[in-house]
């Protein structure tokens, strides 16, 4: 790309329950930028394209290579993290967003505390005897090990549900990631002895059946984790145990 | 008494390991974090944890584990924590293992090990190569689970600013700022741990993450808690430049077999795939035959830099070297490395299964830290019960993790940063409960007029930020600071840079109070924060500058080529302990040893004499004052490091 500028087009907010408004941002293009870097040049010069100064845009990022998740945003309206957004990759001019499906905190900064609560729900722990000596777990064949792995590798991003037309501000649906944790603890040794209880919390209200079944939640994953694959796995579970729990077997 | 508990600062693995391990004693803990834990810094970690668990039947061993620590960080560490650490290291990985981590298993089942550098066992557990967010997930989740039996309490978006000290300077509780309402309390706690890992922000780009500006740390020594090693600042050999990060390229990528190599010929325009081995400089297996790609980090930092811009045989002319794991299959390395090659191509748009990778040294990790005590027994290892390990020289309050200090000495060995983490965390855990057992007075009871002083101070200091109205963008500021300690306080150190940078540091301690609050807005404001930590971040480098112009010695990390004593290529390491000996018996001879291995160990021996000691920074009011400890060396005797 030859363009000697970046356009920004971003969606800010001052705070929870303000109007939104758009800004524009022109600067100048740098090789090998991303969406943070802009950001960031945007925060050493905050002048918007009017050449008003204005305050700096405010986002959420932390380790800036797609481990920790907390970048997510909707960018060109496609919602994926912000750091591995390259610039020669995006069409100008580029639009930044909020999630929609979370409350905005400011700008592009949203609060994913829900998220983190379904994880309660759903026990996404291995309940343990204590931190002391106790000799090596389990063993696992390498097979195993790989499935597990992929799962484990949500970094509880946003992107799942935003995708999702289930989820809404308004319900209380857990989402994709919270029910695949539930899959991977069900499939550890010692994490499935409390399998029945993360399966009660899939049936609850807000559980597993309010999955449509529109699978964006697997197109948007950055990490690639079977997500349709979890809720199925997990819905054949739940199944299970209503017709065992119903004959009480 | 009224219900103590302990308040533990950040959420990485440090941190979560306190908690959980004080949390499982009953008592209580209130756990800040920047953000939600679960997206620390440890989550960049990639490689692995070390532990000599011998699963390859190699004869590997603690003890071993333990020696090539040390010898890695130049005999600077701390001898019976390190030991302690080494010894404890097989346990916390089953106890890992057995949280559900999912580690990458042999076909038997059995917890896979792969190689690191700076020790010639297989002895780093792995998790693919994103090791550190699956512990730290997995340390997330036990936390999760006293959350809600209610024995923690986590509260995110808080920022630590300071401690709450009472009249004899005891540390009773922690400043905090909620980062949405700018809002600032005082909280009480019985003891306040600092797990806020490290400072690489203060060189803008680095491998860290964005919120390790070493923010909290700095608060400490600020407040009177001394400092130690603040110059040894370790550069990974193996980083992919970028514009916001320098994205770190895990040293497993060389621990499974990744060879590092520059065409002969300077500045060769070739494809790197059309150039044939014998045109191919494997300039680390050419010098170190022995640990070859998987030397230490200082040393292959240094290799790389020389390559580069002393011979100029960098890629292309840059400051760069080619990784090279093309000789794999792609399924072996989806494997073992699928992470990492991910985030290299998702990146650069370069698959590394099909091309060579770029790569390049970036600060990484820093060995200094906070000031901590510990307590050893008789036969070297550490009193796990004693309330004085990993206590900072403020009654009360404590560090853990990369905010340490004595574990890592003068270079740290890849995969010894998760473990000391962890380590610290679990470790320091009943000596904390004892600690806050044997006060007289909970800190609940206390007299509030110390909290809502300290409270206000903190206020005040804010109201005055918000109000700056001067001439600098306070990010510029950092980036014209973090320009400067890149430039001058890498990888090769000069007494008359170090000299000017210092003075260039004074300088921006000025001209940040000439800075501009860019916004003064009252609801999720990261600017206030923001300068504030600025103004950390000078007076960490002073730390870091000072300290690095004071030590005139060329040991692990910090390389003053004008201090260097040269080894003989023919010289072994063990002679050092055969000279030491013949000169305490009085036996030593003029012809005891080769005339210049002799002058040598002379020449080692008195430096040691004179710098084998942890540098120790404590504020003045203005800047640091540098003074020197001694390290106990005790358990192994201190000797010349040899790697080829």
């Amino acid at each position: 790309m030859s363009n000697k500028t970046i356009t920004f087009k971003i969606l800010r907010q001052d705070g929870p329950n303000q109007p939104s408004y758009w800004e524009t941002f022109v600067i100048p293009y740098l090789p090998n930028s991303n969406v943070i870097s802009c950001l960031m040049d945007i925060q050493k010069n905050p002048i918007n394209s009017e050449g008003k100064k204005v305050r700096p845009v405010v986002w959420e990022c932390n380790c800036l290579e797609e481990v920790c998740g907390t970048c997510t945003m909707v960018i060109n309206g496609k919602t994926r993290q912000s750091c591995s957004a390259l610039i020669d990759k995006l069409m100008q001019p580029i639009t930044l967003q909020p999630l929609s499906k979370f409350p905005v905190v400011r700008d592009l900064a949203v609060d994913r505390s829900r998220m983190f609560e379904a994880l309660k729900r759903v026990k996404a722990w291995v309940p343990m005897d204590g931190y002391h000596d106790l000799g090596p777990g389990d063993k696992i064949l390498p097979d195993h090990q790989g499935v597990a792995y992929k799962l484990s590798e949500c970094m509880t991003c946003g992107c799942c549900v935003e995708a999702c037309p289930q989820y809404s501000r308004d319900n209380n649906f857990l989402g994709a990631a919270a029910i695949s944790q539930a899959r991977l603890f069900n499939m550890h040794p010692t994490g499935k002895l409390i399998a029945n209880e993360r399966l009660d919390s899939l049936m609850d209200d807000g559980g597993i059946a309010a999955c449509g079944n529109a699978q964006n939640c697997v197109e948007v994953c950055p990490k690639s984790i079977p997500l349709t694959e979890s809720i199925a796995e997990m819905g054949r579970q739940s199944s299970k145990r209503f017709w065992k729990t119903l004959f009480q077997i | 008494m009224t219900k103590q508990r302990a308040i533990v600062v950040g959420g990485g693995l440090a941190g979560l390991a306190a908690t959980m391990k004080i949390a499982e004693q009953g008592m209580s803990v209130l756990l800040v974090s920047f953000l939600p834990v679960k997206r620390s810094h440890s989550v960049c970690a990639q490689g692995g944890i070390n532990g000599a668990v011998n699963i390859k039947g190699e004869g590997d061993s603690p003890e071993i584990h333990f020696y090539d620590t040390v010898k890695g960080g130049d005999f600077l560490g701390h001898q019976p924590l390190c030991k302690d650490m080494c010894y404890h290291a097989p346990f916390i990985i089953y106890l890992l293992d057995r949280m559900g981590v999912p580690f990458n298993r042999t076909p038997e089942g059995n917890l896979d090990f792969r190689r690191f550098g700076g020790t010639l066992h297989h002895r780093t557990a792995f998790s693919g190569a994103t090791t550190g967010q699956q512990l730290l997930y997995a340390l997330d989740e036990q936390v999760r689970r006293y959350e809600v039996e209610g024995l923690v309490e986590k509260i995110e978006w808080h920022e630590y600013l300071g401690a709450v000290q009472d009249d004899d300077g005891k540390c009773v509780g922690a400043v905090i700022q909620n980062l949405r309402t700018g809002d600032i309390r005082a909280e009480r706690g019985d003891a306040v741990i600092l797990a806020t890992g490290g400072p690489g922000v203060v060189y803008g780009r680095s491998t860290n993450s964005v919120v390790c500006t070493g923010t909290a740390t700095t608060s400490a020594y600020l407040q009177g808690a001394k400092f130690g090693n603040g110059e040894f600042i370790q550069i990974h050999p193996t980083a992919v430049p970028g514009r916001d990060k320098l994205r770190l390229m895990s040293e497993s990528a060389r621990g499974e077999g990744g060879r590092v190599w520059v065409p002969r010929k300077a500045n060769d325009q070739r494809d790197p795939k059309e150039i044939p081995a014998e045109e191919r400089l494997y300039f680390l297996e050419e010098k170190y035959p022995r640990f070859g790609n998987l030397v230490p980090r200082d040393v292959g930092a240094r290799e790389i830099y020389d390559i580069c811009v002393n011979q100029g045989l960098g890629v292309h002319g840059d400051m760069k070297v080619y990784l090279d794991l093309t000789h794999h299959s792609r399924e072996f390395l989806d494997r073992r490395l699928g992470g990492i090659l991910e985030i290299y191509e998702k990146f650069t748009g370069v698959d590394p299964r099909e091309e060579p990778m770029e790569i390049f040294p970036a600060v990484h990790y820093s060995m200094g830290g906070i000031w901590t005590d510990y307590t050893r027994t008789a036969d070297g290892f550490i009193d796990h019960q004693s309330p004085r390990n990993q206590m900072t020289s403020i009654e009360g309050l404590y560090a853990a993790g990369e905010a340490d200090y004595q574990y890592h000495g003068a270079n740290r060995l890849g995969a010894n940063s998760l473990l000391s983490c962890i380590y610290t965390g679990l470790m320091m855990g009943p000596g904390v409960v004892n600690y806050i057992k044997n006060q007289k007075e909970s800190a609940t009871d206390l007299p509030s007029s110390l909290f809502d002083k300290a409270q206000q101070q903190w206020q005040e200091k804010f109201t005055g930020i918000k109000q700056m109205k001067g001439k600098e963008n306070p990010y510029k500021l950092h980036a014209e600071l973090s320009e400067t300690m890149m430039s001058n306080v890498l990888i090769v150190r000069d007494n008359a840079r170090l000299a000017a940078t210092v003075e260039k540091i004074e300088e921006y301690d000025e001209r940040w109070k000439d800075v501009e609050c860019v916004d003064t807005s009252d609801w999720t404001n990261p600017v206030p924060s923001f300068v504030n930590q600025l103004y950390n971040m000078i007076q960490l480098s002073k730390v870091i500058a000072k300290g690095a112009l004071l030590r005139d010695e060329f040991r692990g990390a910090h390389y003053k080529p004008e201090f260097e004593i040269k080894q003989p290529s023919d010289f072994k390491p063990e002679s050092f302990l055969e000279y030491t000996k013949l000169k305490a018996e009085g036996g030593l001879k003029q012809d005891s040893f080769k005339p210049d291995h002799l002058e040598y160990m002379r020449l080692y021996g008195e430096s040691n004499e004179k710098w084998l000691k942890s540098s120790i920074a404590t504020f003045n009011g203005k800047g640091p004052d540098i003074s020197y400890e001694a390290v106990d060396t005790s358990l192994i005797q201190p000797r010349p490091r040899k790697y080829d």
